[in-house]
């Protein structure tokens, strides 16, 4: 692995310019993800603010070959990519010695929701390409509305606290498992806010010979309702209460990536700087951070024993 | 304009075989770069028939067995824009369930040849043909092209992909055949070698790809009105210009192989008084018709279109002006609308032109329903009627063969 003298030498394949927000977790995800290789990289996505903000026509950011298709399509959309590469390469007319990387990027909405068949579908085919979820935790692209991974009690502009409700009643849906359960060579959970971890991860996801996948935290400063300076720092308190753990699933081994020496930090450090939680700390509404954090512990322990951690 | 025969320059061989089959052979003598597809009643046989030529190495496809329409849809349009010759098949929920990526595949200008194997559309589920599925998809910018027979389908697929990959095209095509009673009946036809195919075909050399990545290209950005709408307006114009090609193409194909295709056919149509107009399988019904009335005195014809997208509007309201009246069969219905899609298009067609026969409009074999000689003799003695004047003309649509 190389270090951070010798990544902020690599070429920028997701240039500046691009009309993301300032402190956008997902343009972080995707500029760690291509430093994890030095090979010609296609790169997709699926629609979302991901999309949208890198390719407003006649412009675009990336410098690398890139494609959308639509929102739930860009794992299948990127398996017809490596399909052609496959067949091209069968009949001579790429080089022989010419390895392209590929490398399909995917919101929460168009990865945990909408576009997990497509995905399934594509890791079982076995296809040499490596998926990136960009989990910002609900759909941010059309207004911050609800998704398959957007947390308990979580505030969103179609799950909102009210008089009534208090944010999203079901827990998030654990998506780097139900990856790990297609028994592919590579799955890993990752955060913007260890970069070495993730890079890592990343040449480990391009090096392996098919299918990978990468799910990674990618905070969203308007839609938890947390200031632009604070994205990399909330993704790390994310990490460090056992919310989001960073662990990877080579060949069926399990390995926790991250053990803090002095334990979780308690949840409430995640929770409390987010506006989207607000109502977590109305008196009376205790409960909702009691309930958040027994579904934390209860998964923590579950991935230990999983990892084989004490 | 009309199918004609002339004398083939080229070997070859008569087969017995059905549409499908006929189809995948076509496939096979093509060699696609990658075939992404789902199987689906009756379009099955044709991804099983392509399995079993990859299975044995007859071709070198790379075959992607996907899990969806949708996929199968979205994987062609990435292997496409990568730069590869792309295939691919399907039915009625599936090309709906596709919906969402044909217009994306047209827009993104890329050349993916797809059998639409016409059955109906749920609900009820129904497994038999009619032509809603590929109507339901007649304004996302494909050239559709119909035919008859198994001969038709084998010769549309060679002929479509020459279309697709013209430079003034360069969208995706659609061809169509009647499910089952194309796709499942065994066939008499003829076939050129594989030699002569692949020639003709040629090789694929795209402009842009996506795996030349030397020179990077962003495929599907995002659009905003200063730019929408001259991006469809290009399609139009791609659209419009695959009119010639298409004659251009069936012309050359026509020399090697001895049948010549137009943008429709027409049938004893010439010194016709009344005439119908239907596609499909169900035009060779018509036929026999018009033989049998033209027998007894009748001056009746018929006519077949053949391309749908881009409809041949100008020709089409040439070949009909001398008509008295004229029935248009749908086997679909456009529910709401005065008729059916083929119906509104030739009423459109004729409506600006000065001399033009009256037009009455049918639907008729909707799921599967039999359409025999006697629904469509009862057609022609409708428009006899209204053209010697004992019946006023009809203006509502009449659905043929429905129990009350
Ligand atoms: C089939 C379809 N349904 C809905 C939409 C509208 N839509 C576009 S992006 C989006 C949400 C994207 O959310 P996510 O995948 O989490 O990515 P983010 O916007 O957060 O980057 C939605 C609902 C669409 N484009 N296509």
């Amino acid at each position: 692995m190389a270090t951070i003298k010798e990544l902020s030498h690599k070429e920028e394949r997701l240039t500046g310019g691009h009309r993301l927000c300032a402190g956008c977790g997902a343009s972080i995800a995707v500029r760690q993800v291509l430093l994890g290789t030095d090979n010609p990289v296609v790169a997709g996505s699926a629609t979302g603010c991901l999309e949208v903000s890198t390719t407003p026509y006649p412009f675009t950011a990336w410098g690398t070959p890139f494609i959308h298709n639509a929102f739930e399509n860009s794992a299948a959309t990127m398996s017809g990519v490596e399909g052609a590469y496959n067949a091209l390469k069968r009949r001579g007319k790429i080089p022989a010695d010419k390895e392209i990387k590929f490398v399909a990027f995917g919101g929460d909405g168009g990865t945990y929701d909408i576009g997990l068949q497509s995905l399934s579908g594509a890791m079982e085919r076995g296809h040499n390409m490596l998926y990136v979820c960009y989990d910002n935790g609900a759909y941010m692209n059309t207004g911050i509305q609800r998704s398959g991974a957007t947390p308990f009690g979580a505030a969103t502009t179609t799950s909102p606290a009210g008089k009534v409700g208090q944010g999203k009643p079901q827990a998030r849906k654990d998506l780097t498992q139900i990856m790990a359960a297609h028994n592919i060579p590579y799955v890993a959970q990752a955060s913007i806010s260890h970069w070495k971890d993730l890079v890592n991860k990343a040449e480990k996801a391009f090096a392996v010979d098919g299918p990978a996948f990468i799910n990674v935290m990618s905070p969203c400063p308007r839609g938890w309702r947390t200031p632009n300076e604070m994205t990399v720092e909330i993704a790390k308190l994310a990490v460090q209460t056992g919310f989001w753990p960073l662990y990877e699933v080579e060949d069926g081994e399990w390995k926790l990536n991250f053990k803090p020496a002095k334990g979780l930090r308690p949840v409430e450090e995640f929770l409390k700087p987010q506006g989207r939680f607000k109502h977590f700390f109305k008196p009376g509404n205790e409960h909702l951070i009691e309930e958040f954090q027994s579904q934390v512990d209860k998964n923590w322990e579950r991935l230990k024993k999983r990892c084989g951690v004490e | 304009m009309a199918t004609t025969a002339n004398k083939a320059t080229t070997k070859q061989t008569t087969v017995a075989m059905t549409g499908n089959a006929g189809c995948a052979l076509a496939m096979k003598q093509i060699n696609p770069d990658v075939v992404g597809a789902y199987p689906i009643t009756p379009q099955t046989t044709i991804v099983e028939e392509f399995a079993n030529y990859v299975a044995n190495g007859v071709v070198d496809t790379e075959y992607i067995n996907v899990e969806s329409e949708h996929s199968a849809m979205s994987a062609c349009i990435g292997a496409s824009a990568a730069g590869a010759r792309v295939m691919t098949t399907t039915s009625s929920q599936g090309l709906a369930l596709m919906w969402e990526e044909l217009s994306i595949a047209s827009a993104m200008r890329l050349p993916i040849v797809m059998h639409n194997v016409n059955r109906s559309l749920s609900g009820p589920i129904n497994i038999h043909c009619d032509h809603s599925d590929s109507m339901g998809a007649r304004d996302m910018g494909w050239v559709q092209m119909f035919g008859e027979t198994a001969q038709e389908a084998y010769d549309n697929t060679i002929i479509a992909m020459r279309v697709a990959e013209h430079e003034k095209v360069m969208l995706p095509v659609m061809i169509m055949h009647d499910g089952f009673i194309t796709s499942h009946a065994i066939d008499r036809f003829d076939v050129l070698d594989d030699e002569v195919v692949k020639k003709f075909v040629g090789e694929y050399v795209p402009k842009r790809a996506l795996l030349d990545t030397d020179n990077p290209m962003t495929f599907g950005p995002f659009a905003m009105p200063p730019y929408y709408y001259e991006q469809r307006k290009a399609m139009r114009v791609a659209l419009e210009n695959a009119k010639d090609v298409v004659l251009k193409v069936s012309k050359e194909y026509g020399k090697l192989s001895g049948r010549t295709y137009g943008l429709f056919e027409e049938y004893r149509l010439d010194d016709a008084h009344i005439a119908v107009i239907v596609l499909g399988s169900t035009a060779g019904t018509a036929k026999y018709v018009v033989d049998k009335l033209r027998d007894k005195g009748m001056k009746v014809g018929l006519l077949k279109p053949r391309l749908f997208r881009p409809f041949p509007s100008a020709e089409m309201a040439d070949a009909l002006s001398h008509l008295k009246a004229v029935a248009v069969m749908d086997r679909s219905d456009s529910i709401g609308a005065p008729g059916g899609p083929v119906y509104m298009e030739v009423k459109a067609a004729l409506y600006n032109t000065t001399k033009r026969p009256h037009v009455q409009g049918y639907v008729y074999g909707l799921g599967g329903r039999d359409t025999g000689p006697d629904q469509i003799e009862t057609v022609f003695g409708d428009l006899q009627k209204v053209a010697r004047g004992e019946e006023a003309p009809r203006e509502a649509v009449t659905l043929l063969g429905v129990k009350e």
